[in-house]
C-alpha cells in the first residue's frame, strides 16, 4: 500500500514539480500515471523509490515512511521495489544473467538460489536463451526484459516503471505490457507512467492523470484522455 | 544445528563470505576489464615506486650511517691527577644523577695506558717506561640516550670538582650530527612529497576509469547496493594496481642493490660508513614498496570512487 499525503516538490532552482498530491494504492493495483510531458509524472513515480526526495509532506510505502528515511537504509528500500527505466539501466559489461543476478548478490542471496530465481524470471520474460549475452547484443525490447526480469527476480510487493515503452516499438510494448499484466496478476502492484494512449485505452486499468504538479483526474478503467 | 543457527545469524550482521569472494572477483574482473587504463595506473604507481624504492635504500643506509656515527658519541672525562678514591667515586655518582646518559664506564689510568699501548702496536713498547709513572689520566666514559644532548651533558660534568677535562671531539660531532639530522628530514620529506605525488596521479588515473564507470555505479544503486557493496571491488581493484605496479620497481631497486652490494662495497668503505648487508634489506625495502603500492592504489581507488556514490 502506498500513500502520499499533502506531497510537493520544489527543485533548488524554485521549479515546482508537484504541488500537494493526494494519492493511494491498495495492494495489488494496476495504476498508468499520464499526463502531458513535464507535468510531473516521472518525479511522482521517481518519489517512491527515493530518486526524488519530496520537499513537503509524507509518503509511505507498506508502512515505510520515505521522508524520514535514513540515506543508508535508501538501498534496503529500492530491494522491496522493482523498477524499470525508460533507458533499462542494464549494467554494459556484465551480461544478461549477471545482470539479473546482482540484484540478488546485494542481498547476499546463495548462489544456488541467485541460480533458481534468475532462471525462473529469464523463463518469465521469454530470453532464457539469451542469458550468456550482454545487453549491446540485445534488441530494445529484450533488453526491456531483461529490465523487467531484474525489477521482480526480488518478488517485489511493487513494480514501478518510468515510460518502460517509451524506447519500444509498439508490437514490443504489447510484449511488455503482458509481462506487467502477468506480474500483476501475481499480485503485485504496477505502477507505470506511460505516454501511450493505445496501451491506456486498451488494457483498460486505474488512470491517474498529472498536469501543472497537481492530479485532476483519477478513475478506475479510465482513459489516456489526451490526444496522442 | 543450534551452533549452526547462531553463525548464520551474526553472519548475516558482518557480510558474508561469499559476498567477500565476489567482491574480490569483481575487483580482479575489473583489472582486465579497464584495459589500458589498468596499464596506465599501473604505469604510475611503478614509476613512483622506483623512485621512491631508490630513496628509502638510500635513507635506509643513510640512517644507519647515521645511527653508526650516532654511537660512537662518547664523551671521556678526564679526572684529575690529584683526586683521591673518594673523589672519583664523588664524580661517579654525581654523573649518575643526570637523567640524559644512558652509560657510564670507568677506565684507570693503568687501563688507558694498556689500550693506548694496543693501539700504537710495536711503538707502544716505548710506553711501558710509564707503567711505573703514569702520566694519564682516570677516565669516565659517558654515553647519552640522545646523541644531541652531548654538549649539554659535556658542559655540565666540566663543571663538577675534580675534573680535569671533557673531551668529546667536538667540532666534528656537532657537524655530524647535524648533518645526519638534516639528511634524515631531508629524505623523509622526499619520501613524503614522492608518495603524495603517486597518490595523486594514480587517483587521477583511476578517477578517468571510474568516471566512465559512474553510470554503472548509479544503476548499481538503483538497484539496491549499498555504498560499502560497490566500493569494496574498487578496493580491491586499487589494492591489486598498487602490488602489481609494486613488481617491478621490486625487482629493480633489489637487483640495483645487490649490484651495489657486491661490486661497490669495497670502494666504499670507510672506517664509519657501511652499506647494509643485501640480506635483512631486501625484505625490508620490498616489503616496504608492496605496502605503499597498495597504500596509494587503495587510497586512490577509494577516494576517487566517493563522489558517484550519492546517488
Amino acid at each position: 500500500m502506498i500513500e502520499m499525503k499533502d506531497v510537493s516538490k520544489t527543485y533548488p532552482n524554485g521549479v515546482s514539480a508537484l504541488n500537494e498530491v493526494n494519492l493511494s494504492i491498495e495492494q495489488g493495483e494496476f495504476v498508468y500515471v499520464v499526463g502531458p510531458s513535464g507535468a510531473g509524472k516521472s518525479t511522482l513515480v521517481g518519489m517512491m523509490y527515493r530518486e526524488e526526495k519530496a520537499t513537503g509532506g509524507s509518503i509511505s510505502i507498506n508502512g515505510v515512511y520515505l521522508n524520514k528515511m535514513k540515506e543508508r537504509k535508501i538501498p534496503h528500500l529500492r530491494r522491496d521495489i522493482g523498477v524499470v527505466y525508460q533507458d533499462f539501466k542494464l549494467l554494459p559489461r556484465l551480461t544478461v544473467y549477471e545482470n539479473i543476478a546482482f540484484a540478488l548478490e546485494v542481498i547476499e542471496e546463495t548462489p544456488k538460489n541467485i541460480r533458481r530465481r534468475v532462471m525462473e524470471v529469464l523463463d518469465l520474460v521469454n530470453l532464457k536463451h539469451k542469458a550468456r549475452h550482454i545487453p549491446d547484443e540485445l534488441s530494445g525490447g529484450e533488453q526491456q526484459r531483461v529490465s523487467i526480469a531484474r525489477a521482480i527476480v526480488n518478488h517485489p510487493k511493487t513494480v514501478i516503471a518510468d515510460e518502460p515503452t517509451g524506447n519500444l516499438d509498439p508490437e514490443t510494448s504489447w510484449e511488455i505490457m503482458r509481462i506487467f499484466e502477468e506480474i500483476n496478476a501475481r499480485g503485485t502492484t504496477v505502477i507505470m507512467a506511460t505516454h501511450s494512449k493505445d496501451i491506456v485505452n486498451t488494457m483498460k486499468k486505474r488512470v491517474i492523470a498529472v498536469e501543472n504538479g497537481r492530479i485532476v483526474r483519477d478513475e478506475h478503467r479510465g482513459e489516456y484522455g489526451y490526444e496522442a | 544445528m543450534v551452533e549452526l543457527c547462531a553463525m548464520s545469524i551474526e553472519v548475516n550482521t558482518v557480510m558474508k563470505l561469499r559476498t567477500v569472494g565476489r567482491h574480490i572477483r569483481e575487483g580482479g574482473k575489473n583489472i582486465y576489464r579497464n584495459g589500458w587504463m589498468t596499464v596506465a595506473s599501473i604505469g604510475a604507481v611503478t614509476t613512483t615506486l622506483l623512485l621512491v624504492g631508490i630513496f628509502v635504500a638510500l635513507m635506509l643506509n643513510l640512517n644507519q650511517m647515521a645511527n653508526n656515527v650516532e654511537d660512537d658519541v662518547e664523551i671521556r672525562v678526564l679526572v684529575d691527577l690529584t683526586a683521591q678514591e673518594d673523589d672519583i667515586q664523588k664524580i661517579e655518582a654525581k654523573i649518575r644523577d643526570i637523567t640524559e646518559i644512558s652509560s657510564l664506564d670507568f677506565s684507570s689510568k693503568e687501563e688507558e695506558l694498556e689500550s693506548l699501548m694496543e693501539t700504537m702496536g710495536e711503538d707502544g713498547k716505548q710506553w711501558e717506561l710509564f707503567e711505573q709513572d703514569n702520566p694519564l689520566n682516570d677516565v669516565f666514559v659517558v654515553k647519552t640516550a640522545d646523541p644531541i644532548d652531548t654538549f649539554d651533558v659535556a658542559d655540565e660534568i666540566a663543571t663538577f670538582d675534580n675534573v680535569d677535562e671533557v673531551t668529546y671531539g667536538q667540532q666534528v660531532v656537532e657537524k655530524l650530527l647535524k648533518f645526519t639530522k638534516y639528511a634524515r628530514y631531508i629524505g623523509i620529506g622526499l619520501i613524503v612529497g614522492l608518495v603524495f605525488t603517486a597518490i595523486f596521479l594514480i587517483s587521477n588515473t583511476i578517477k578517468l576509469t571510474i568516471t566512465a564507470r559512474s553510470k554503472e555505479i548509479g544503476i548499481m544503486k538503483l538497484v539496491g547496493a549499498t555504498n560499502s557493496f560497490i566500493r569494496w571491488p574498487f578496493f580491491i581493484e586499487g589494492m591489486l594496481l598498487g602490488i602489481l605496479g609494486s613488481l617491478i620497481p621490486i625487482g629493480v631497486t633489489l637487483g640495483a642493490y645487490y649490484y651495489v652490494y657486491n661490486n661497490l662495497r669495497e670502494k666504499i668503505n670507510f672506517s664509519f660508513v657501511e652499506i647494509i648487508p643485501f640480506d635483512p634489506l631486501a625484505w625490508q625495502l620490498a616489503l616496504i614498496l608492496l605496502a605503499i603500492g597498495a597504500f596509494i592504489g587503495v587510497w586512490g581507488s577509494v577516494m576517487s570512487v566517493r563522489k558517484f556514490l550519492k546517488v
